[in-house]
């Protein structure tokens, strides 16, 4: 592999990273689904990139799938639902955006440390392309747990899986069965997401996850 | 021949999953559900004769013979559980038939995806399958669309899907250790393929690779501290679906894990899973039995008990060994049989009474006799109390801990006894106190709730010998 390739690969990945960063100071919904189509876009460019690289074919597949439905039909259906639900107000946040940057930083270094220190046998492409996924994974993670907007929650969740097929799609060979898998589970999660929304609105009048912890633990 | 059965234990639930979505009349396809469990329970039954080929996608070996065989009993005894239970709930009008349809569909397709899981010999496959039977197990929880039962399908559809996610970053893990070893492609994934060949995987990728698949697979399993979704999913969905998460869905998670057990075993150069299989299980024992004491929902009570429970059969095989592995096996076994009848009954229960609430539950022992004195034998079975098969079983995972760590024993052994106490304190009042509530008799279909304790109470008498001998030969295999 020519070295240009390599950076280019690597500079993707690193974007994706970046993305996930993003996410973490948004406050307002919208400008978070547009953050997340963003992170889908980098994402396909980077699959599309590692087909080229690694000459799979079946990888340019996964990257339209990336494209066209996470990075267009989910946001905005998404944009749409928010619309409808009539919650295009700020994002709650649990704790400060300075707090879950610094967190955000330290996830990221934990991510490199672990997985280059495990990976000194693997080709060199595969375990940067592992350790930015494992990062990217833990960001999303983050983004679920620093939120407590339902919808919120949910774009995190689809930028974990983002991560996990970064992940996939950087082990080399790596049947298709996976990314195949990876991209139907969004789109059950979606349809699922979908349908709980409506019923949380027709049950509490809002998407905040607040009003569900009225109802946490024992019955009373 | 040998094919079809096995296909045939995937192919009848999809199938039927199919024709009771289309299906109307509720009772038909009630009855519809039940016929097709018990065709796959038998089906399931014929891989003591017949010896299935593996390939590539799936895989029969005397490991999941096991899981297979209880998993589609338990399937049936439930369907026929279930049939009573949802008449009931169409006639007081908390379900409507539309909703039943999607009920029985989901069912099917849960049983599908349980028994895929089960015979896949493709970790990605595997995975695709666990992930399945998440999402269906969430939409079912779901379906009374109360503000609990939203806020319990909410909390497991996150939970279970931040689980599912660190399971298959685990499983790409895998993948890339097995690559330089076996080549690109279909064999990294094809488990057979990795088993044989782990012991050339790099140890330090194989580490980090089962410490996510131990907190992913860990998640379903219901491990504390990552068991949050499990009370409330017991407690807020159908009573039958409770019984199947509960008796089933906890062991096919776990049964994933013991594959990559399997497999790190190999690996001499790689951490020893055990002690890490021990801490969580421990841990899960002693919060779970302390749990146990301020609860007020009688579902979510034995939710926890079945936390306990899957503790101590964690222990036991990340303690490992013959003996230990035996003992976790019966345990699993005895824990579904028993932990499906106490579900049977406290559904009906719940149904008779109006409430899950322990409060305003009591004197069932006046009130409805049969139900109560199965409830109470039930329980005797799932706090250890002999004669009972869970006695055997914990007494033998005691036992063959104390000669290599007396420490952990002393741990364990609180554990169950906090629980022992726990249970009996709650379910005394529910048993013989003040007669409270409706005191109508219940249309309750006693049969699998009964058929259940009797095989619980036969183990603890009598093994047969063919079961043992089974039972041996795949604790050996577990190693």
């Amino acid at each position: 592999m020519s070295s240009l390739q390599f950076d280019i690969a690597h500079l993707l990945a690193g974007s994706l990273v970046l993305a996930s960063f993003m996410m973490l100071y948004q406050v307002r919904l919208y400008a978070l689904l547009n953050v997340y189509a963003l992170h889908a876009g980098v994402l396909a460019l980077s699959v599309a990139w590692q087909a080229y690289v690694q000459q799979a074919p079946h990888l340019y597949l996964t990257a339209l799938i990336a494209l066209v439905f996470k990075a267009i039909i989910i946001p905005v259906a998404l944009h749409r639902i928010i619309k409808r639900l009539g919650i295009h107000r700020e994002i709650e946040n649990v704790i400060g955006i300075g707090l879950t940057m610094m967190a955000g930083i330290g996830l990221v270094a934990l991510s490199m440390v672990v997985m280059l220190r495990v990976t000194p046998g693997a080709d060199a492409l595969a375990r940067e392309d592992l350790a930015f996924a494992l990062s990217v994974v833990l960001l999303g993670l983050l983004v679920m747990v620093t939120r407590r907007n339902a919808v919120s929650q949910v774009v995190g969740f689809m930028s974990l899986e983002n991560g996990l097929v970064l992940a996939a799609t950087g082990a080399k060979g790596m049947p298709l069965v996976v990314e195949i898998s990876v991209a139907f589970s969004v789109l059950i999660a979606f349809i699922v997401i979908g349908i709980f929304l409506f019923r949380i609105r027709e049950r509490f009048d809002s998407v905040d996850v607040q009003a569900l912890d009225r109802f946490r633990g024992e019955r009373r | 021949m040998s094919f079809d059965v096995l296909s045939a234990i995937l192919v009848i639930p999809a199938v039927s999953a199919a024709l009771l979505a289309v299906l109307p009349g509720y009772r038909q396809t009630a009855k519809l559900n039940v016929v097709a469990a018990l065709a796959t329970f038998l089906t399931s039954l014929s891989l003591f004769v017949v010896e299935p080929v593996s390939g590539q996608y799936l895989l029969v070996d005397d490991l999941n013979k096991v899981f297979i065989v209880l998993t589609t009993l338990v399937s049936f005894t439930t369907s026929v559980f279930s049939a009573s239970y949802i008449q009931h709930e169409i006639e007081i009008g908390r379900l409507t038939p539309a909703f039943l349809r999607f009920y029985h569909a989901m069912y099917q397709t849960l049983m599908f995806a349980m028994n895929l899981a089960l015979v896949a010999n493709n970790i990605g496959l595997m995975w695709v399958a666990v992930e399945v039977a998440t999402l269906t197990t969430v939409l079912m929880v779901g379906i009374y669309r109360t503000h609990e039962a939203l806020e319990a399908a909410w909390k497991y559809f996150i939970l279970g899907s931040v689980g599912i996610a660190l399971a298959l970053f685990g499983t790409i893990l895998v993948y890339m250790a097995a690559r330089p070893v076996v080549g690109e492609g279909l064999d990294g994934m094809v488990w057979t393929v990795l088993v044989k060949h782990a012991a050339q995987f790099d140890p330090a990728l194989l580490n980090v690779a089962f410490v996510f698949l131990l907190l992913g697979y860990g998640t379903k399993v219901g491990l504390a501290p990552l068991h949050a979704w499990l009370p409330d999913a017991h407690a807020e969905g159908p009573t039958p679906i409770s019984a199947v998460l509960s008796g089933l869905l906890l062991n096919v998670a776990l049964y994933a894990l013991l594959r990559f057990k399997m497999m790190l075993a190999v690996n001499l150069a790689a951490i020893a899973p055990g002690p890490l299989m021990v801490t969580m299980g421990l841990i899960s024992v002693i919060f779970a039995s302390l749990m146990l004491y301020r609860r007020r929902d009688i579902k979510r009570m034995f939710a926890y008990s079945s936390i306990e429970h899957m503790g101590i059969i964690v222990f036991a095989f990340g303690m490992g060994g013959p003996l230990a592995n035996f003992a976790g096996l019966l345990h699993m076994t005895m824990h579904s049989l028993t932990k499906s009848a106490i579900f049977f009954a406290v559904g009906h229960i719940a149904q008779v009474k109006g409430t899950q609430k322990i409060a305003d539950i009591g004197g069932l022992t006046v009130t409805n006799p049969v139900l109560g004195w199965g409830l109470m034998l039930g329980v005797v079975a799932i706090v250890g109390l002999p004669p009972l098969g869970i006695f055997m079983s914990e007494f033998l995972v005691v036992s063959s801990t104390f000669s290599h760590a007396p420490w952990l024993t002393v741990i364990l052994v609180l554990g169950i006894i906090i629980a022992l106490g726990g249970l009996l304190l709650r379910v005394g009042t529910v048993m013989f106190g003040e007669p409270k509530g409706p005191t109508a008799p219940a249309e309750a279909s006693y049969v699998p709730m009964f058929a259940h304790l009797a095989l619980v109470l036969m183990a603890g008498i009598y093994l047969p010998p063919g079961l043992v001998a089974g039972f041996q030969n795949v604790a050996k295999l577990l190693g």
